[in-house]
């Protein structure tokens, strides 16, 4: 790297006692809490599980980690670094070395889930696979060069699709391998990782629309990046979709993860403060799929529908906090 | 823009200002906004419940669906916004709630809309939906229509 080294431009100590924006101190709370390392979670209870995958089945489940272990390399040590120089506040520049700190954890539990799983031989071929993947080298650089881009807005729109949008390809394996009972603690690490990068885009997304009620901002300047978001949206979604062949077409999935492409998209852009794009037509994502992600998730449990006329009041839920009065 | 519901600051014996209101739908939307886009979105008549201790407490004079978001740990701990508890510990507003209707995102696994499904279990009423982030037209078209028909059920088996 030649060019100059770019970093937050003035230093003052930090004061957490005096707050300009209290959703700094929410998501660094909430980031805390939710800390965890990859050791936490017993991968060698699917080493058993892991022996019942057909080869073709392994083989594309470890490209699938390799790919998201580059994703989150590139947000670790590049991306949440990136956006630190226009942190609004000081609080958002510790925000955002909790997130790059996470990225590398992240980044470094695909690597336990292989040395669990794999010999060191598939898992460097993997490795090779995915440096030579057109495809998932072309996402990785189209998002690095907003990232050395000089316009840190959208740099914050880069961030929140990648955090939001460009995981889903790989996430929807461990999805897929927990609805069929497979690989379920290694489905338990990467719903971690889910809740992570859920908080991170939620995060970057939030601030990107701070910056836009800054004064100053012309109503040309917002549609200019309304514009960019959906064009850089599209051209990434076009790779995805070659990424997503080439990954799933050896075992039929290709078109149920685009379904899940589209869903994630739209959460994407809501991140950012847009309007969905995908029509709920192309966004009907495999319910097993959707419970495998959230338990809550009965998309076809909607009490106006009708449906939810048989839904029993006062299920077995946790009431006990302390903090209701009554 | 949803219009503004009927509100008259007063003062109690306590000395807290408190603010009435009729609306059908109250809501709680932390600053990022979401559920209180997903509010405008739909076009009916609603309020924000507070977002600062300061600011005067909403004390709801009709029937009403509480609408609110997630938020909270791992666990669900503290998954319901204080100012919400705050809001549903004053007793005049618990006893006119009628339904909930809950946004999150799935990405948070069990804790998804977690807040609206504890809210429907302690106050043994329905949770009606729950949507992601600020809604789909989908959801935004789902809700209205349904609050319209919730409604006019309700009115008819309280005759």
């Amino acid at each position: 790297m030649t060019e100059k080294l770019k970093l937050a431009g003035h230093v003052e100590a930090i004061n957490w006692n005096r707050i300009q924006d209290e959703k700094d101190v929410e998501v660094w709370n909430r980031l805390c809490n939710n800390f965890w390392l990859p050791e936490k979670v017993p991968l060698s209870n699917d080493i058993q599980s892991w022996g019942t995958l057909t080869e073709t089945e392994k083989l594309l489940t470890m490209r699938v980690f390799t790919g998201l272990t580059l994703l989150d390399t590139l947000q670790g040590t590049v991306g949440a670094v990136s956006l630190i120089p226009d942190a609004m506040t000081p609080h958002e520049e510790a925000v955002y070395t909790n997130i790059a700190f996470m990225e590398s954890v992240h980044a470094k539990s695909y690597s336990s889930i292989f040395s669990t799983l794999a010999s060191t031989k598939e898992i460097d071929e993997a490795f090779r696979w995915s440096a030579e993947n057109v495809n998932l080298q072309k996402k990785a650089q189209i998002i690095e060069s907003y990232y050395y881009g000089d316009d840190p807005l959208k740099r914050k729109i880069a961030s929140t699709l990648l955090e939001s949008f460009l995981f889903y390809s790989g996430f929807y394996l461990p999805m897929y391998w927990s609805s069929r009972a497979k690989l379920t603690n290694t489905a338990d690490l990467i719903r971690l990782i889910i809740r992570d990068e859920a908080v991170h885009g939620y995060y970057i997304g939030y601030k990107f629309q701070r910056n836009l009620e800054v004064e100053g901002i012309t109503e040309e300047r917002k549609q200019e990046l309304k514009d960019y978001t959906f064009e850089l949206l599209y051209e990434l979604y076009e790779n995805e979709v070659q990424y997503t062949h080439d990954l799933y077409d050896g075992v039929g999935l290709a078109e149920d993860v685009k379904k899940f492409l589209h869903y994630n998209a739209n959460k994407a852009l809501m991140n950012l403060g847009y309007e969905a794009m995908f029509p709920a037509s192309v966004t009907d994502v495999n319910p097993a799929i959707l419970s495998a992600l959230s338990p809550n998730a009965d998309e076809n449990h909607d009490f106006f529908s009708g449906s939810g006329s048989s839904y029993v009041i006062g299920k077995a839920v946790n009431t006990e906090d302390e903090d209701w009065d009554f | 823009m949803p219009t503004s519901s009927l509100a008259t600051p007063m003062q109690d014996h306590a000395h807290v200002a408190e603010v009435l209101t009729n609306s059908r739908l109250i809501y709680f939307s932390s600053a990022s906004g979401y559920t209180h886009r997903f509010a405008e979105k739909l076009g009916i008549d609603s309020v924000r419940i507070p977002l600062l201790a300061r600011e005067p407490q909403l004390v709801a004079t009709e029937p009403f669906v509480l609408l609110l978001p997630t938020y909270g740990g791992e666990k669900g701990e503290r998954s319901i916004p204080p100012q919400v508890v705050k809001f549903l510990n004053d007793a005049r507003n618990r006893n006119l709630l009628r339904g909930v209707v809950g946004a999150g995102n799935t990405n948070f696994g069990t804790t998804y809309c977690l807040a609206a499904i504890k809210i429907a279990a302690k106050c043994n009423v329905p949770l009606l939906y729950k949507f992601e982030l600020m809604g789909t037209q989908e959801d935004v078209t789902r809700v209205r229509e349904g609050l319209e028909v919730f409604w006019t059920r309700m009115s008819r088996s309280s005759k």
